[in-house]
């Protein structure tokens, strides 16, 4: 099994860099944070000075609180919407119309597409606005619609189209690569026999990259989860009605100063990451 | 050419060109904005000018600052990669017990690390560690938290690369060493290229730990500086905005541009699990 | 990872967390003789950036001349500037993390409405505790209620940095049109909705722009409720009790529902992301017709010149009058008129190495001079008597404001509770403005009000 001859010790020696960087700047102040979980701590204020263990009141407080109810509510939606289905099925759409186009058509799609990703986040938001904003805003005119305030009056759809935008092309890498996996003789047979696209990705394409699939779907699904753009587009608003959990936890701690309470949210976020983990391993494991 | 396929090849074009519209309509703001005598937060077709490039190069900390990304983002991102690649290939070479766990847990807490709740632990270890207005430690703590991510795609990487050819190597007497960095390294080359941009990417649009760890403006990156041009009443500078978000833009694209035409960007033999 | 060391990390990780609540002092005399020192100052401006003046005025004139000063003494001083420049909360966050740790600044920057949080920490303390003797001239030259700025509890812990105070202004153009006069002054909320009425009647103008909902964040707060409620009689914090659902606050709800109920204001503005500096460029474009806001609007946003919404015809076109009580003599005090203030406040780092020498600054970065220099020949209200009176004589608002508005000026309360209970009137505009009836948001407004500050501090 060792085909490298690398050795268990020397693997070892392999693996120890990343692992002392990753226990020490991140086990460790995740732990502690974590740990701030279960306090009252605030950033100032009479509890800064004196932090009391309050154990799990946070969570309990959390799972009570509306705002934290409605957030996990967005989080879902959003991960749902713009990876689970977005972000997944347009990467697919594209790894699978561009095998067979020209190689520039290819290229430029592609390299727009990875633009999207790569862009500094920032700036994305203010592409974005210049898309969604009243009376100037791209889409407005293109819609005849210049009165529409996107981002107000329809915030969870513009965030969710717009993180397709900014996410889809880690799917479609991902995809195009997989593609390259399944047997040409078997698309071939599938199209002497008369099988439609559909039939074909389904009975033909599927079986081959399920476990790309699984692999993308977790990836995309924990990065959109966990992701602060929202917050540069909507800040939450208006009126909580794109309150992401990332984006909540952000103004609990730094608009609130709130960071007990903020640290337990980030504790239940990261149980809500290991349950989409779970699934995720559950599902590849029925595979096998 | 059945009257059908015509029809099919035309919803194809159409689709492909909805995508490409979709892609591209937003960067537009990108082209115009900057030289656009009166710019907004709207697309239109501007006045031409060049003065605010004039005014975003005569800021005193443009320039500065994006050569701070840069030094933070390379130390960041070189770590990120060789480690990463390091690692991966010896989890996937060697069976580690409790190794897939092991990652999904990392790969969970750097969801912690990377929000904002954390930012008081690591503000207080970085200062008992002496590691405050340090761009060394800033990126040790940005590589810290995208090493799980890194190590969990590029160990699918090392797992496509065929075993057969480790073993001729070593037939021929190559060291481990030497098997890594001959062998096994070009054939994964398109997969730590793709890390290596994502990396730099990722680090390169951090905002919060340079802010908290690096105090001197002079040694701020480019992610901080843009949030400063912003007046006393939180209106933002569109006179440097636009044609700073170009260049701090630039060096994300080249580096894609160039990884992409030397080593590949793609998932060759890609993540499969 | 084993589980030893994993156990390790989270023993290792208590410790550390045992000592989060800690603060040091010391002999307020330290270090008064040595020859040698290092100041940091830090504020949120920065070259080029957010608050440009200030941040040149440190760095150019303040420090070249203040180790100027020292040196004729035979003190070689090294002024450090930590400059930032962004986001309010980002900046605080910073400061909090940096006193708590024990390090930070020397002075210190920050807006006075913290000044109750910081204290309540322990992070900040009284300037007596901190430097001994804070005897000064220039105490005379600040007026008693700009000092309150820089007071908790009764006592002083630093030194403001200036002040501000609120109006409506208002487009004389579009008063014109509407058939107002150009030397409006509105004695009542009503007066304001029949200006408003009026203005309606004009082809793609907002009648009124009053700051709401949380986007604005504590624009909506300043801007909006605090002057509003002032012009009830019942200030936000009174005899140790934040107001709940009180006729008052139903009285200011009441006023956001005339107003973005009765099409006067635009309720999407209100929740937009750059809603409030979307509100400056209509006004400029004369698509707004009365907006309420502080003297920053004059001097920095239709400055003719280098304004974030320049009017180049600001001086003819746009009017300023009195925020009106609700009715006379129904305001704060039985005044006819209201306003809220705010400002800067700089503070000496119980934490630093040289407490005297740290004074000594301060005292320079409050003399006449300085203060004077900063303004770099633009007006603005300064927390110096002698200054004002020099520079504002050629700035009929900023006269205005000096004369008339901080006369009748109020501030916020400085208590560490008072963000929460911001954020909950915040919240509580958003509410009106959304569709909900005044009565249903004071009662979700009380419930969230307790939520923060406990039942028994709600009145």
């Amino acid at each position: 099994m060792d085909s490298s001859g690398l050795g268990v010790r020397r693997a070892v020696g392999f693996v120890a860099p990343a692992l002392v960087l990753i226990g020490i700047f991140l086990v460790f102040p995740a732990l502690w944070t974590l740990y701030i979980g279960i306090t009252n701590y605030q950033l100032t204020g009479p509890a800064a000075a004196n932090p009391q263990v309050v154990g799990l009141d946070n969570l309990v407080e959390a799972v009570r609180d509306p705002l934290f109810t409605n957030s996990l509510w967005l989080t879902a939606l959003f991960v749902l919407f713009s990876a689970v289905i977005g972000q997944n099925v347009l990467g697919f759409l594209l790894a699978w119309l561009l095998r067979s186009v020209s190689p520039w058509l290819r290229r430029t799609t592609e390299g727009l597409v990875l633009l999207s990703w790569i862009l500094p986040s920032t700036v994305v938001a203010f592409l974005w606005f210049a898309v969604l904003s009243r009376d100037t805003g791209t889409l407005g005119l293109l819609l005849g619609q210049p009165e529409t305030s996107w981002l107000v009056q329809y915030p969870m759809t513009s965030l969710i189209i717009f993180n397709i935008w900014r996410g889809t092309a880690f799917s479609m890498l991902l995809y195009t690569s997989a593609l390259a996996a399944v047997p040409p003789s078997q698309l071939e047979t599938a199209r002497l026999v008369g099988a439609s696209g559909w039939q074909t990705v389904r009975d033909v394409v599927f079986p081959h990259i399920r476990g790309h699939v699984l692999t993308n779907t977790l990836l995309i699904s924990l990065w959109t989860a966990n992701d602060f753009t929202p917050f540069l587009l909507t800040s939450g608003g208006p009126n909580h009605q794109s309150e992401v959990l990332p984006v909540l936890i952000y103004r609990q701690a730094l608009e609130g100063g709130q960071l007990g309470y903020a640290s337990a949210m980030s504790m239940l976020l990261l149980l809500g990451n290991l349950a989409i983990a779970l699934v995720y391993l559950r599902l590849l494991r029925r595979r096998a | 050419m059945s009257p059908l396929w015509i029809v099919r090849r035309i919803g194809f074009y159409v689709l492909i060109t909805v995508v490409l519209a979709f892609f591209a309509v937003p960067m537009l703001w990108l082209a115009s904005a900057p030289f656009d005598a009166k710019p907004g937060l709207g697309l239109r077709w501007p006045d031409w000018t060049l003065r605010n490039v004039v005014a975003t190069f005569e800021h005193p900390y443009t320039l500065t600052s994006l050569v701070n990304s840069l030094v933070l983002c390379v130390i960041a991102t070189v770590v990120t990669t060789v480690l990463a690649a390091l690692a991966a290939y010896a989890l996937s070479r060697v069976r580690i017990p409790g190794r897939d766990l092991l990652l999904y847990l990392l790969l969970l807490l750097s969801s912690v690390v990377t929000g904002t709740a954390a930012m008081v632990p690591i503000f207080v270890m970085m200062l008992q560690l002496g590691l405050i207005n340090s761009q060394f430690g800033t990126a040790l703590v940005i590589a810290g938290g995208m090493l799980p991510a890194a190590i969990f795609i590029l160990k699918d990487f090392m797992d496509a690369v065929p075993r057969s050819y480790e073993e001729s190597a070593r037939v021929f007497g190559a060291s481990p060493r030497q098997v890594l960095a001959h062998v096994v390294l070009p054939v994964a080359r398109p997969g730590v290229a793709t890390i290596f941009v994502w990396a730099f990417v990722n680090a390169w649009g951090n905002f919060l730990l340079p802010f908290l760890l690096l105090r001197d403006v002079g040694q701020q990156p480019a992610a901080v500086l843009l949030r400063t041009l912003y007046d006393e009443g939180g209106s933002a500078n569109l006179t440097v905005i636009p044609v700073f978000s170009l260049l701090y833009s630039i060096p994300v694209v080249v580096l894609y541009l160039f990884v992409s035409k030397r080593y590949g960007f793609r998932f060759h033999g890609g993540i499969k699990s | 990872m084993g589980r030893t060391k994993v156990f390790g990390l989270l023993v290792v990780c208590g410790l550390l967390a045992g000592c989060l609540g800690q603060t040091q002092s010391g002999d307020q005399a330290r270090n008064a003789d040595a020859k040698e020192i290092t100041l940091t100052i830090v504020a949120n401006a920065a070259v080029g950036g957010k608050n440009a003046r200030g941040a040149n005025w440190i760095q150019n004139w303040v420090i070249p001349r203040f180790t100027e000063m020292q040196k004729a003494k035979g003190v070689t001083a090294t002024i450090r500037f930590e400059q930032n420049g962004t986001g309010d909360e980002d900046f605080k966050t910073k400061v909090a993390l940096d006193l708590k740790t024990g390090g930070g600044g020397d002075i210190i920057e920050i807006d006075g409405i913290w000044l109750g949080e910081f204290a309540q920490a322990g992070q900040i303390k009284p300037l007596d505790e901190v430097v001994g003797g804070t005897g000064w001239d220039g105490w005379n030259q600040i007026p008693e209620a700009v000092q309150g700025l820089g007071e908790f509890d009764g006592k002083r812990y630093g030194v403001p940095m200036g002040t501000d105070g609120r109006v409506l202004f208002f487009n004389k153009k579009l008063f014109a049109q509407a058939g107002l006069p150009a030397d409006w002054q509105p004695k009542s909320w009503q007066d304001v909705l029949d200006a408003g009425a009026k203005l309606k009647a004009l082809q793609g103008v907002t009648p009124i722009q009053l700051n709401a909902g949380s986007a604005m964040g504590e624009a909506t707060t300043m801007q909006g409720v605090l002057p509003a409620l002032a012009g009830t009689g019942r200030p936000i914090y009174e005899n140790g009790k934040w107001q709940g659902d009180s006729a008052q606050v139903k009285d200011v709800l009441t006023l956001y529902q005339k107003i973005y109920g009765g099409g006067l204001g635009d309720p999407v503005l209100q929740q937009e992301a750059n809603g409030r500096q979307r509100s400056f460029t209509l006004f400029s474009e004369n698509r707004i017709g009365i907006l309420l806001e502080s003297d920053y609007f004059w001097r920095s946003v239709v400055e003719p010149k280098n304004g974030v919404a320049a009017m180049a015809d600001r001086d003819a076109a746009v009017g300023w009058a009195l925020v009106p009580a609700k009715e006379p003599r129904a305001g704060v005090g039985g005044q006819d008129f209201v306003s809220m203030s705010g400002g800067g406040v700089r503070v000496i780092n119980p934490n630093t190495q040289y407490p005297r020498q740290a004074w000594e600054f301060m005292q320079f970065l409050n003399s006449a001079e300085a203060v004077k220099e900063s303004l770099a020949g633009t007006a603005q209200l300064t927390q110096r008597q002698d200054v004002n009176d020099q520079v504002l004589g050629g700035d009929p608002m900023l006269s205005f404001i000096a004369e008339k508005v901080l006369p009748i000026t109020r501030y916020r309360p400085g208590l560490a509770d008072y963000p929460k209970v911001s954020a909950a009137l915040q919240q509580a505009t958003a509410d009106v403005v959304s569709g909900k009836s005044p009565d249903e948001v004071a009662t979700a407004y009380r419930a969230a009000l307790v939520k923060a500050v406990g039942e028994a501090n709600v009145g």
